[in-house]
């Protein structure tokens, strides 16, 4: 670990001062990743600006009857809060799908939107990584790639995005309030993450001198015919091989509305407005997902170790609308897969 | 008297480890303590042609940069080197030479008040290196395998008999390598103590072992150095040999003359040993009736360029299985790498798994159930010595074993059984492992109140030994298990060796008998000997320690207190010290054995695998206690399960590099992962083997486990993984 300046921000606008001042600063929140990568050098910030104390924690009803939710409330509170579990549980599903309990309660939701990857070679600061190092070149397309993304990737980077939350955000269509030096904006949380192209040093569109304030929900919850099925090496506590945020609404047994979004496969969360489409006003048969599968999986290609991700993928994108059609969402409590 | 011994009695040493009390090597502390942090070398073979320390030791607080060109004085000999269980070869010198010989390997120490100074310094040492061409790739170089020593003679014609077998199954079963990861950090502090002299606390399986090799590798003299380690989180065959953390800890102890204390970083310890990969090739030949013409096991391992790490991966069927032609044949890969360790049933985990993996591929190409080809097969005598056994009770293992798990219900054909969207598969598995046991002295000091201190040298590894150590001097001396107390792993007290094999159960208990016998004696001497005495005419070896009597063995009840007894002798402490010394019989085998059954539920399509039920029917003599050894073989069927589906090293062979190198991508299992273990004790009196009919759990819980699970799986799917571990993107089509 490097040596580091430490600020405290005392509000928003303070904190955004303080990233314009020096521009190898990072915020802190929960730190359950950010700490984690300056251990490992891989992360040398010059100053932490710890935000943790800015008052970004509520859950407020919007006007139009969605949800705003602050930056600072831990993964757990959100998981866990009333109108999150009867109105968005496939947002409380895919945050209990994450990490442990115990990182869940230090994590934020903005810090969540700001995990990097866990590439191992953009880990290991020996080895040749452009997300870490740019220029230096991608360890993993000829090495051990089979946690690697699958969709979207360049020659520069095959990493992943590990974050479930996201994955469910990106699938009910949130925003994602921002705030800098010219002011505030929103982005939609698809838009947030990018892909990796030339760049891959960049996780986020999140331009420098700029804070999370606040994930913004949409009215629209598909509480009732949703899952969200993450599939990992173990049963618990690994990262997703392949997950799946599905949530539709029926009419009788016809899709009126229907959300696909991966997990695992790449550099941010996956989803395809043509799997989309395919889906509304049809049958909800094991056919129709299929077909919605391959429309979302298409353009996939594998390295070396994780071609398998492909045929994993479709199967769980399946499983997976099987589940939201039923109205048995997978447990993330349960020891088994529904 | 058998008030404890044989009972669930729980672990005296509980409440300290759950209350925090219980102190860890690196916990302890002294005044002026400092720290060191590891710096590794990032390549794996070469030279270090630049080691510029000078920005770290600008860095305030920074008391010293140790390197190969200004560390105090080492052995410069080999056998310096060589601890009690070091294998052939020339072992790794920390902090020697400018030599690299493995990635990872520690090459500076930076020494600080702070630990978190030490680590920021450490990234400031500047490193050159002209690197070599280097291998550590064992599937690549596979073609360079050198045989070593046979590990069993080969009988019959092995080869002739396979090539005219009327059923044949082959096949190469490759089990990758594997870290131990106690929980645990591998930690030493060495203790600068003002008369010069060093108090080393280290985490180890034996603190003899380690002082030994401290006082060859410092030139010291016994005297000067002791090494204590009251307390290890987990070991399972890493702490066997000294580790590089207590070579640096105690050299920068004596060159800053102040006390040190180095704790090494999980990813830091996977430049530690490690379970080492191997390749398995097994061939069966059989009669169509299930009975084996012959058996050949050839295993090729890794080992270091510098050490040549073996463990008997493939004798394991001359115990096992009857045939009259056999061959065993053990190759080691010299790699760029550290050098292997023993792991929890070192050769046997990874032997057995392949050898009952091929036997479960015959008994499917015979069309016989497993049972009952392994019955077929069942072996009396241990084929290699031609001696029959102290006890095998492996019979009734698979007997009790298959009631308990219900294997008759057992549909034959795979992907017969079905819960839905899971696949069921039912798979069986034998296990074996040795019934080792060692010389051992206990210390037994009563005094006068009643209270006993037991104290012996050995380590206690998380396994117990505080417990059972108790449980037999509380029965030997007839007192409550409350006025007994253990004092454990101090190179100071009574010998020991490391704490491994399994057999520091059964050399432990019977040194504290020895030692126990000496008091009962004495105090026999004693009680005759006083006025009136009710035992006057009664010769010692009729009298036995009970309830804090020196009683009678006869109707009479007469009895007198051990209290009475050493008042009227005016004493205030008996202490008796004893070395137990097994009698060497070579008539007879020794092992324990198992029969494992395990449930696997397969998702059809998403291939994610869940092990519902395990059922472990263990053979291993005289069961101590009850709840921890239920609790050992318990913990060994967890880590069945993890290196059947999830255990395994990456290593990215371009950088010579562990890429895993953490507990987040290591996988091991957790409990969404753990369903219903089930453990029988099979009784197995044997009147053989030591006095106490004891064999020793550490190991025998682990072997089986994963071919079990690995025949389960095939048994759910009919698809056959004989490269571990068993991911779910090997059962994909």
């Amino acid at each position: 670990m490097n040596n580091f300046q430490y600020s405290r921000a005392s509000d928003v606008a303070d904190a955004i001062r303080l990233l314009a001042a020096d521009p190898g600063a990072k915020l802190i929140a929960g730190g359950t990743n950010l700490i984690d990568l300056m251990k490992e050098n891989v992360e040398r910030p010059s100053r932490l600006i710890d935000i943790s104390r800015l008052p970004l924690r509520d859950i407020e009803e919007t006007a139009d009857g969605g949800l705003r939710i602050g930056a600072l409330v831990p993964n757990s509170d959100l998981a866990y809060h009333p109108l999150i579990e009867q109105r968005y549980p496939l947002l409380a599903s895919a945050i209990l799908a994450g990490a442990s309990a115990q990182l869940r309660n230090m994590a934020s939701v903005g810090g969540n939107l700001m995990q990097r990857t866990r590439c191992a070679y953009f880990y290991d600061t020996t080895t040749p990584c452009n997300k870490r190092s740019p220029g230096t070149g991608c360890s993993a397309r000829d090495g051990l790639n089979r946690n690697h993304a699958i969709l979207g990737t360049s020659t520069s980077c095959i990493a992943t995005n590990p974050s479930d939350m996201s994955v469910a955000l990106a699938a009910l269509g949130a925003l994602v309030h921002i705030a800098g030096r010219t002011g505030e904006r929103t982005v939609a949380l698809t838009d947030f993450h990018r892909l990796p192209d030339d760049k891959p040093h960049l996780d986020t569109n999140l331009g420098s001198g700029e804070i999370i304030t606040a994930i913004e929900l949409p009215p629209q919850g598909f509480a009732r015919n949703y899952s969200y099925l993450k599939i990992r090496d173990r049963l618990s506590y690994a990262f997703a091989l392949v997950s799946v945020a599905a949530a539709i609404e029926l009419e009788g047994n016809a899709i009126s509305e229907a959300r696909l979004a991966l997990g695992g496969v790449a550099h941010k969360p996956w989803r395809s407005p043509e799997a989309e489409a395919a889906l509304r006003g049809q049958a909800a048969t094991p056919d129709h997902f299929g077909r919605a599968a391959d429309l979302l999986l298409q353009g996939a290609t594998a390295r070396s170790h994780n071609g398998f991700k492909i045929e994993l993928a479709r199967r769980a994108v399946v499983r997976a609308l099987i589940q939201a059609t039923n109205a048995t969402p997978q447990s993330q409590a349960h020891k088994k897969i529904a | 008297m058998n008030a404890y011994v044989g009972t669930p009695t729980s672990r005296v040493d509980g409440r300290a480890k759950v209350t925090g009390a219980a102190k860890y090597a690196g916990e302890f502390t002294a005044e002026g303590l400092v720290h060191g942090f590891v710096v590794e070398a990032t390549i794996p073979r070469g030279r270090i042609v630049r080691l510029d320390t000078g920005e770290a030791l600008k860095v305030a607080g920074v008391l010293d940069v140790l390197t190969h060109t200004n560390r105090p004085s080492l052995a410069d000999k080999d056998e310096a080197w060589k601890d009690e269980v070091a294998p052939e070869g020339s072992p790794f010198r920390p902090l020697y030479d400018d030599l690299i010989r493995f990635n990872g390997q520690p090459i500076a120490l930076v020494v600080a008040e702070e630990w978190e100074t030490a680590k920021f310094a450490a990234t400031l040492v500047r490193i050159d290196y002209e690197q070599d061409g280097f291998a550590t790739d064992l599937e690549a170089e596979r073609g360079s395998a050198r045989e070593m020593d046979k590990p069993h003679e080969p009988r019959g014609d092995a080869k002739a008999a396979l090539a005219a077998a009327p059923l044949r199954h082959e096949a190469d079963y490759l089990i990758p390598t594997e870290h131990h990861n106690p929980m645990e950090l591998y930690a030493t502090t060495t203790v600068w103590e003002s008369d010069g002299k060093l108090t080393v606390y280290d985490k180890t399986q034996g603190v003899q072992n380690v002082q030994k090799f401290l006082c060859g590798v410092f030139d010291k003299k016994p005297e000067e150095i002791r090494v204590l380690s009251p307390y290890v989180g987990g070991a399972f065959g890493s702490g066997l040999r000294p580790q590089y953390q207590v070579v640096l800890a105690t050299l920068a102890a004596l060159a800053l003359k102040r006390s040190v204390r180095v704790v090494l970083t999980r990813q830091q310890m996977y430049g530690l040993g490690y379970r080492p990969m191997t390749i398995e090739h097994v061939a069966l030949g059989a009669r169509p009736d299930g009975t084996l013409d012959a058996v050949s096991h050839e295993a090729i391992a890794v080992t270091s360029r510098y050490e040549d790490f073996s463990r008997n991966d493939t004798g394991w069927a001359e115990q096992l299985y009857k045939s009259p032609n056999s061959h065993f044949s053990h190759k080691l890969v010299d790699l760029d790498v550290s050098t292997p360790c023993d792991m929890r049933a070192p050769g046997a985990a990874t032997g057995v798994l392949a050898l009952e993996c091929a036997m479960d591929e015959l008994a499917v190409a015979l069309k016989l159930d497993p049972i009952e080809l392994r019955l077929k097969c069942y072996s009396d005598r241990d084929q290699s010595e031609d001696l029959p056994y102290t006890s095998k009770q492996l019979r009734e293992c698979y007997a009790r074993g298959a009631e308990a798990f219900g294997w008759a219900r057992r549909a034959p054909a795979p992907r017969s059984m079905r819960d839905g969207k899971e696949l069921i598969g039912w798979g069986m598995a034998t296990g074996v492992w040795e019934a080792l046991q060692m010389p051992v002295a206990v210390r037994i000091v009563l005094t006068a109140n009643g209270h006993a201190e037991v104290s012996c040298a050995a380590s206690d590894i998380g396994t117990g030994t505080y417990t059972i150590v108790a449980q037999v001097a509380a029965d030997a001396l007839g007192l409550p298990i409350e006025n007994i107390s253990v004092r454990l792993a101090d190179s100071t007290l009574p010998q020991a060796p490391v704490e491994g094999g399994s057999w520091m159960a059964a050399s432990s208990a019977h040194a504290v008998l020895g030692a126990a016998e000496d008091i009962r004696q004495e105090l026999a001497r004693l009680a005759k000997a006083m006025p009136g005495s009710p035992l006057a005419n009664l010769d010692a070896a009729d009298v036995t320690l009970v309830d804090g009597m020196i009683a009678s063995d006869g109707k009479d009840g007469a009895a007198v207190s051990i209290a009475d007894v050493m008042r009227h002798s005016k004493l205030e402490r008996i202490e008796k010290e004893k070395l137990n010394q097994f009698t060497e019989d070579k008539s007879h085998a020794r092992n324990t054995h198992s029969a494992v059954f395990a449930e696997v539920k397969v998702d059809e399509e998403l291939g994610v695998i869940r092990v519902t039920r395990v059922v472990s029917a263990v053979a291993a003599g005289r069961i101590l206690n009850t709840k921890t050894g239920r609790s050992q073989i318990m913990g060994s069927v967890v880590w069945g399960i993890g290196m059947a589906l999830h255990e395994e090293t990456m290593m990215d062979h371009r950088f010579g590099r562990i890429m895993n190198a953490n507990i987040a991508e290591y996988h091991i299992p957790v409990n969404a992962d753990i369903h219903d273990i089930d453990v029988i004790f099979v009784d197995e009196p044997d009147s053989r083997i030591n006095r106490m009919g004891i064999k020793g759990l550490g190991e025998i819980g682990i072997v089986g486990v994963p071919a079990a699970i690995a025949n389960a799986v095939y048994h759910a799917t009919g698809k056959r993984i004989r490269r571990f571990p068993i991911t779910l993107d090997k059962l994909l089509d």
